[in-house]
């Protein structure tokens, strides 16, 4: 266990500093490439908890196909390349908003699992989570299904000028 | 435990000898693609120099089968050139980004049978991840990032073009990719390429019909449609397109930087081939040499590893053939071909394998169920293509 504590600091630390990196660079590519990192160091994390399917699905969606639409989106686009200088005055109210958010989500996790154990004996087999999913959580996946199908209307709807 | 869990070499305690085999198998597994691709370029130029009544390469070594070590020589030894505007770091990185997703993706590939080596038993194949094609899926995702990356970090605009075809061709036929192999999936039940290719194991001629370029054979067309335009080959070569885009994503790089482009972009085509072998053409199943004794080196060692590389062989040589023979497509050719005819077909055969394998465990009447589906599909297939616009009437809509 010693091993997979010290893989944790070493990822979290990494994901901490490349988070930094995505808000203090100037420069958005950059930034988009520093989520990456973040985003990658949550898939290891969870390969440490032996949530195969997870990871690689987390490396599938948001490092393959969420943020590579985000370089679309800055390459085809007019938005500002290279080093400009991006800060506007919203740096102290964004600095508040975002600690505040860590608060809620460190009380929320402390206060949900605080020094309670999970044990893990064996990866979780990709059959098991899908049954779960397909069977016991099916309304609430496709909620979200028909929740992602309108967001995806509505953005052709608004793109569309005729 | 969790990269290997299906091979028996990670089961048991790992000591240095286990280490050894590992690091062993990834020296091996990397040298034979470094091979390969150097093969495959002397075979693709003297085969469509056959087909073109020219000679080819012949100078370098006998039939000039040194040819892309010299040319590899060449560009190793020649200046690399940073363009001004270039963002550097991400110039430098991109290459390499290109080349380990194309190498990672091999790594699940089975080469071969089990065998055993200083005494540990083991599979010929880098890793046997329990969700393999998972794996693959997201290596093909990541190696976008080459691509964008280095049309962006040149800080010219032919190369930002060229990236950006790139990368909209490469997102159009991942979605028909990874539903052609879903395809194979909702048949093999399982995500491992060894479980795949052990359902597809040899057992005498009757397991030809277990290979699942029979059972899923549309899926299997698809399959080789889109991966040909995944890895940007002709005729879907459009970004490499050099009277409209001077040469692509990598038009600033020169040196070893191109090279490893280049490398790359053969080496993921022999993954593709290597990957349809595995899941449509039973991998390294084949008959094995019966007066030979069934345990010896030639039939555990040689034979798989034969019928594999025979069977890639024979896709690589279709991949050159089409780059000889075939034309390259317009624009909305390609977009059309993927968006409108790929994702839609594989999206029907998804539900028609479904239905039928859900037919077959429920025990229901299977000469109405298979040709009902059929139908349904076909119908379904009908009445999306009735309900598209056609070309016209949104050339006068967009006017």
């Amino acid at each position: 266990m010693v091993a997979q504590n010290v893989a944790f600091w070493i990822i979290a630390i990494a994901m901490v500093l490349s988070a930094i990196g995505v808000v203090r660079t100037s420069n958005v590519v950059h930034a988009a490439l520093y989520l990456v990192i973040v985003l990658a160091g949550a898939a290891a994390q969870y390969i440490l908890l032996a949530a195969e399917f997870v990871a690689w699905v987390q490396v599938l969606i948001y490092i393959g196909a969420v943020v590579i639409l985000f370089l679309f989106g800055i390459m085809l686009t007019r938005s500002p390349m290279g080093d400009l200088d991006l800060d506007n005055s919203q740096r102290m109210p964004a600095f508040v908003a975002s600690l505040a958010l860590v608060g809620t989500l460190t009380a929320l996790l402390v206060d949900a699992f605080g020094n309670s154990k999970v044990v893990i004996d064996a990866p979780t087999k990709t059959s098991v989570l899908s049954s779960d999913i397909f069977r016991l959580y099916i309304v609430p996946f496709e909620a979200v299904s028909i929740l992602l199908l309108a967001a995806l209307v509505g953005a052709i709807v608004l793109a569309r000028r005729d | 435990m969790m990269l290997g869990a299906g091979d028996p070499l990670l089961s048991g305690k790992i000591d240095l000898t286990v280490v050894l085999i590992v690091i062993g198998k990834t020296v091996a597994v990397f040298a034979f693609l470094l091979v390969a691709v150097m093969l495959y370029i002397w075979f693709m130029r003297k085969v469509i120099a056959d087909m073109a009544s020219r000679v080819g390469p012949d100078t370098a070594g006998p039939w000039g089968i040194l040819q892309s070590l010299a040319d590899g020589i060449k560009l190793f030894f020649k200046e690399q050139s940073v363009p001004d505007s270039a963002d550097r770091r991400v110039f430098f990185l991109a290459p390499y980004i290109s080349l380990m997703t194309a190498f990672l993706a091999f790594s699940i590939i089975p080469i071969g049978g089990q065998v055993s080596i200083a005494g540990h038993q083991t599979y010929l194949q880098l890793a046997d991840l329990p969700i393999g094609i998972l794996f693959l899926l997201a290596m093909s995702g990541l190696g976008l990032y080459g691509v964008m990356l280095a049309g962006w970090s040149s800080g010219s605009k032919y190369p930002l073009l060229g990236s950006v075809r790139a990368s909209a061709q490469m997102l159009s036929y991942e979605a028909a990719f990874g539903l052609a192999i879903v395809g194979v999936l909702v048949q093999a039940g399982t995500l491992s390429t060894r479980a795949i290719v052990d359902k597809q194991a040899w057992t005498g001629v009757g397991s030809l019909g277990t290979w699942y370029v029979i059972p899923a054979f549309v899926a299997f067309v698809i399959f080789l449609i889109s991966a040909i335009a995944e890895t940007n080959h002709p005729p879907f070569d459009l970004v490499e397109a050099e009277q409209e885009l001077v040469g692509g994503f990598h038009t600033e790089y020169t040196g070893i930087r191109f090279a490893i482009f280049y490398l790359a972009e053969f080496m993921n085509l022999i993954t593709m081939s290597a990957i349809a072998v595995t899941l449509f053409l039973g991998g390294p199943a084949g008959p094995s040499l019966g007066f030979l004794s069934a345990t010896g080196a030639v039939n555990t060692w040689l034979m798989p590893v034969f019928w594999f590389v025979a069977k890639v062989m024979v896709l690589l040589f279709g991949t050159v053939w089409l780059r000889a023979s075939l034309p390259r497509l317009r624009y909305d050719q390609l977009m059309d071909l993927g968006w409108k005819w790929l994702i839609e077909l594989a999206f029907i055969w998804v539900m028609v394998s479904g239905v039928i394998i859900v037919g077959r465990n429920e025990g229901w009447n299977l000469i109405a169920v298979v040709p009902l589906s059929l139908l349904g599909g076909l119908g379904i297939l009908g009445v999306l293509r009735a309900s598209m616009p056609n070309r016209s009437e949104l050339v006068e809509e967009i006017l």
